[in-house]
């Protein structure tokens, strides 16, 4: 089921993921494209936000979560056993649904993610912290007040610097799972534009409730329902022309 | 009006009139505390009661060498009791989760905090006392240090288990190993409120009697050696507040009113710093 032409980031490979006895996700396939930006809707439970949490193996925190299959990152298997997770996760940063600052300063909440990579000298860290503030649309609000606690900021604010976060390890890949779903409509429009800024320089796969959101910042669109995965392709045909009725019947509204 | 919500506001009322009272009815008690420490603590307060060592009796003095003995006592309690508390919170909630052993330990734990002190004290009197020939301020410290060990315990777990799971997840998806999850990430998130439980549970054993009977016993003289018996603030008041002279009767009562007082500073103290965060 690739609708993908370029070789792809990420591809996809007879996925299954048990989350104990109940089967989660089933014989997953399916290519993500470089720099575009690829969407997973759905309702809930349909094991969207488990199929990307696959991608930086978030799930192997829990120890009867259990993927099976082949997932391939630049061609290599991530699911793989030698797969070393600290480096997996710098190449495949993750932004969630609720803002996550940690108890520290924005400029050290930032820091905290570069220094586990690298050893990096003071004048280069500042310069790194500033790009990515910049990259996330945050910098102008926050470049007086890097000292100051990142839980003091808006909540919108709060999911920009997550996102100037996982961007500062220098990703290839950025995973968004809702990311603008607990903000106002401002903040989440701002949060689009951001989506769209970055897109020419990761591959950005995005998990979202919002079926309009996925129409406007989405290049691809994946419909999933109870475990599988029932239509990909280019998110402009899978909107106007799905060719999968249950499709249809969810962007249309009649359930979901 | 309608007869239903006439019976919601008068229920209303009612317990929150109860509530009221009772709220009252415990800060009464706590009140007439102070008061009648105060009252009969005032007049021995002076500055002869922090340069003096005790005195016998009819003899004019001070309580220096039981201060001085009580604080290098909680001071060992700290030193022993807060690193052992906070490493084994810590192993309960970011290691040991909700597996069986966590469960069992934070059991035994509960068990421990509950103990009647003087059966801590009995303890080391019997591990420490007996065997290193004597009482001393060292044994006195680590009945002390005991008596503190499940509070730190407690409220480290519980501390480190309001860390939203999130904030921990979000740390590992930037790839950080899980130890430096916790020590950057979850222990300053839980900081204040362990600090807390710290002091309170100081402030639970700068008070304790039984535990420091059976191993620091007391010392008339001036006496820093934590191997010799050690004057301490509580078992000078039992005595002093026991016997049949006046001048020490008095010293009791201005002990309870510096010890007390000293308690209620450092609470308010640990509010503050929760307060601090807060903002």
């Amino acid at each position: 089921m690739s609708a993908v032409s370029p070789v792809p980031k990420i591809s996809v490979r007879n996925l299954d993921f048990h989350y104990g006895k109940f089967h989660a996700l089933k014989d997953i396939n399916l290519d993500v494209a470089p720099r575009e930006v690829t969407a997973f809707i759905g309702p809930s439970g349909c094991g969207k936000s488990t199929l990307l949490r696959v991608f930086n193996r978030m799930y192997a925190l829990y120890p009867n979560q259990v993927a099976t299959g082949e997932v391939l990152l630049d061609q290599q298997n991530i699911l793989d056993r030698r797969q070393d997770l600290h480096h997996l996760r710098s190449r495949v940063g993750m932004v969630f649904q609720k803002p996550t600052p940690f108890p520290m300063s924005i400029y050290e909440n930032i820091a905290f993610g570069v220094r586990l990579h690298e050893r990096i000298k003071k004048g280069a860290l500042d310069d790194r912290i500033e790009a990515a503030l910049r990259q996330a649309a945050l910098w102008d609000e926050v470049k007086d007040k890097l000292r100051q606690s990142g839980m003091r900021l808006s909540g919108g604010q709060q999911q920009r610097l997550c996102i100037a976060r996982a961007i500062a390890v220098k990703p290839d890949v950025l995973l968004l799972d809702e990311p603008a779903s607990a903000l106002d409509p401002i903040s989440t429009l701002k949060i689009e534009e951001l989506i769209y800024e970055l897109r020419q320089n990761y591959t950005i796969v995005i998990v979202t409730h919002n079926m309009q959101q996925a129409a406007r910042v989405s290049d691809y669109t994946a419909f999933m329902y109870l475990g599988e995965l029932v239509e990909f392709g280019i998110t402009n045909k899978i909107f106007t022309n799905p060719s999968q009725k249950q499709t249809e019947d969810y962007i249309t509204g009649r359930y979901g | 009006m309608d007869l239903r919500y006439l019976r919601r506001r008068v229920t209303n009322v009612f317990n929150l009139g109860m509530a009221v009272m009772t709220t009252l009815l415990g800060l009464f008690w706590l009140f007439w505390i102070l008061y009648t420490t105060a009252r009969f603590g005032y007049h021995s307060l002076n500055l002869r009661l922090f340069t003096q060592d005790t005195p016998p009796p009819g003899a004019p003095g001070g309580l220096r060498n039981a201060f001085v003995g009580s604080l290098i006592m909680i001071g060992v309690g700290i030193a022993v009791g807060t690193p052992v508390g906070v490493l084994a919170g810590t192993y309960l909630a970011e290691f040991a989760g909700r597996k069986r052993i966590g469960e069992i330990v934070r059991f035994f734990n509960d068990i421990l905090l509950s103990a009647p002190s003087i059966v801590i004290g009995l303890f080391v009197y019997s591990v420490t006392v007996t065997t290193m020939g004597g009482f001393s301020g060292l044994a006195g410290g680590l009945a002390l240090a005991i008596v503190l060990l499940p509070v730190v315990v407690r409220t480290t777990d519980e501390m480190l288990r309001l860390v939203p799971s999130t904030m921990r997840e979000a740390a590992m998806a930037l790839g950080s190993p899980y130890w430096r999850v916790v020590v950057q990430i979850t222990y300053r998130a839980a900081r204040s409120g362990i600090l807390t439980g710290v002091l309170l549970g100081v402030a639970r054993i700068s008070g304790e009697t039984a535990p420091l009977l059976f191993t620091a016993l007391n010392n008339q003289f001036w006496s820093t050696n934590i191997a010799r018996p050690m004057a301490n603030v509580p078992v000078t008041i039992f005595q002093f507040a026991m016997s049949p002279y006046s001048g020490w009767q008095h010293l009791a009562w201005a002990g309870a009113l510096v010890a007390t007082f000293a308690v209620l500073g450092l609470s308010i103290f640990a509010r503050f710093l929760i307060r601090q965060r807060n903002n």
